[in-house]
């Protein structure tokens, strides 16, 4: 399990994030989460939680956003959805995917601070 | 209570990133390969990467790091095949990272290596968020451990260049389906070079030299050394 490695992490990133704007509470954390990213939800739910005890951050919100897979299907020559986690190949004509253009995503997007 | 909602786009692992793109810089500029290996615990790395640095080494200068939760065995395995070999303990760490790998080489003239191999931590989730700066990753699956596995832990195929298949000396006894295998890889990774071999029997062990060495004089034309 390396989702308390990534929670760390992300505490050091949203600390320094925060204190460039003043250093207000951090009330949620909003992140993306490509379904192929290799970090498990609920395991990082569970860790954030437990990494912010006794920061600045403790009692603040991990809202996930999750992120589809996307694949490049060669044939339809456009980004398509996958058929599953297990079948990267176009969901329209099945077709090997040529690349994975989403759902690799590990991301802070937004701060919810005390105003 | 207000809150106001601010916008960052940072990457969790942007740290680790950055260091990764300075150590593959600068493998570049010293001119060494480097080369990474993932797969499950037991699955042959140490074993293989012994059995090819001993057939590297006739005409090149090799090294590696490998990483273990607690012990030092593998890298006592490894200095058979050569000197340069330097643990990398993590403690309760499942993976590498970027950090652990320049503090291993802290001391080490990249400039004196053509080959530099990574020994990761025996774990098929984990290593695969952490980039490393390596050239090539390679994902061993052995053939006594099922024909799934990629089907399992599709992200890790998808952050590996390759796939190794070893231990084929055990496939018949294991029942091993070796066409369900590369089926399964090349589903959740299509297109993806799968070598298979043998580290007992010397199987397939050449291809792969041959195929590292071609790697490296593509990507680190002597010219430039
Ligand atoms: N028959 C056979 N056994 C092998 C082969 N390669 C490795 N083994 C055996 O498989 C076991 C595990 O091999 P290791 O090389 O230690 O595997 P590893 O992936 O380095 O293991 P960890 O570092 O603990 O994850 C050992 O008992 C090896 O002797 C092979 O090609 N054929
Ligand atoms: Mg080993
Ligand atoms: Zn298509």
């Amino acid at each position: 399990m390396h989702e308390l490695s990534i929670a760390l992490s992300m505490i050091e990133g949203v600390l320094e994030e925060s204190e460039k704007r003043g250093g207000m509470k951090v009330e949620a954390v909003h992140l993306r989460l490509g379904v192929f990213s290799g970090v498990d939800q609920q395991a990082l739910d569970f860790s954030y939680g437990l990494a912010c005890e006794g920061t600045q951050l403790e009692g603040s919100q991990l809202v996930i956003e999750k992120v589809p897979l996307l694949i490049y299907c060669p044939f339809c020559a456009t980004e398509r959805a996958a058929q599953s986690e297990q079948q990267l190949c176009c969901s329209i004509c099945s077709t090997p995917a040529a690349s994975i253009v989403q759902g690799q995503e590990l991301e802070i997007t937004a701060l919810e601070i005390a105003a | 209570m207000n809150t106001r909602l601010v916008e960052v786009r940072q990457k969790v692992l942007k740290q680790n990133d950055l260091l990764a793109r300075a150590l593959r810089e600068q493998f570049q500029d010293a001119g060494v390969y480097v080369t990474s290996l993932v797969s499950s615990p037991g699955s042959g790395k140490t074993t293989f990467l012994e059995k090819l640095l001993g057939r590297l080494a006739v005409e090149n200068r090799v090294a590696a790091l490998v990483g273990d939760l607690a012990t030092d065995n593998d890298a006592a395995r490894l200095a058979r095949a050569t000197s340069q070999v330097r643990q990398i303990t993590t403690g309760t760490i499942c993976h590498l990272d970027a950090q652990m790998v320049q503090n291993a080489l802290n001391g080490w003239n990249l400039n004196d290596l053509d080959f530099l191999f990574i020994e990761n931590v025996g774990n098929l989730v984990c290593p695969s968020s952490y980039d490393l700066g390596e050239d090539m990753r390679l994902v061993l699956l052995s053939a006594t451990e099922g024909e799934d596995k990629p089907l399992k832990y599709p992200t890790i195929f998808n952050t590996a260049d390759i796939a190794i298949i070893t231990k084929m000396d055990m496939a018949e006894a294991a029942e091993f389906n070796l066409e369900e295998a590369r089926r399964s890889i090349q589903s959740v990774r299509p297109g993806m070079q799968v070598f298979e071999v043998s580290a007992k029997t010397g199987r397939g062990m050449d291809e792969v030299v041959d195929f590292l060495t071609s790697k490296r004089s593509s990507a680190r034309p002597v010219s430039i050394r």
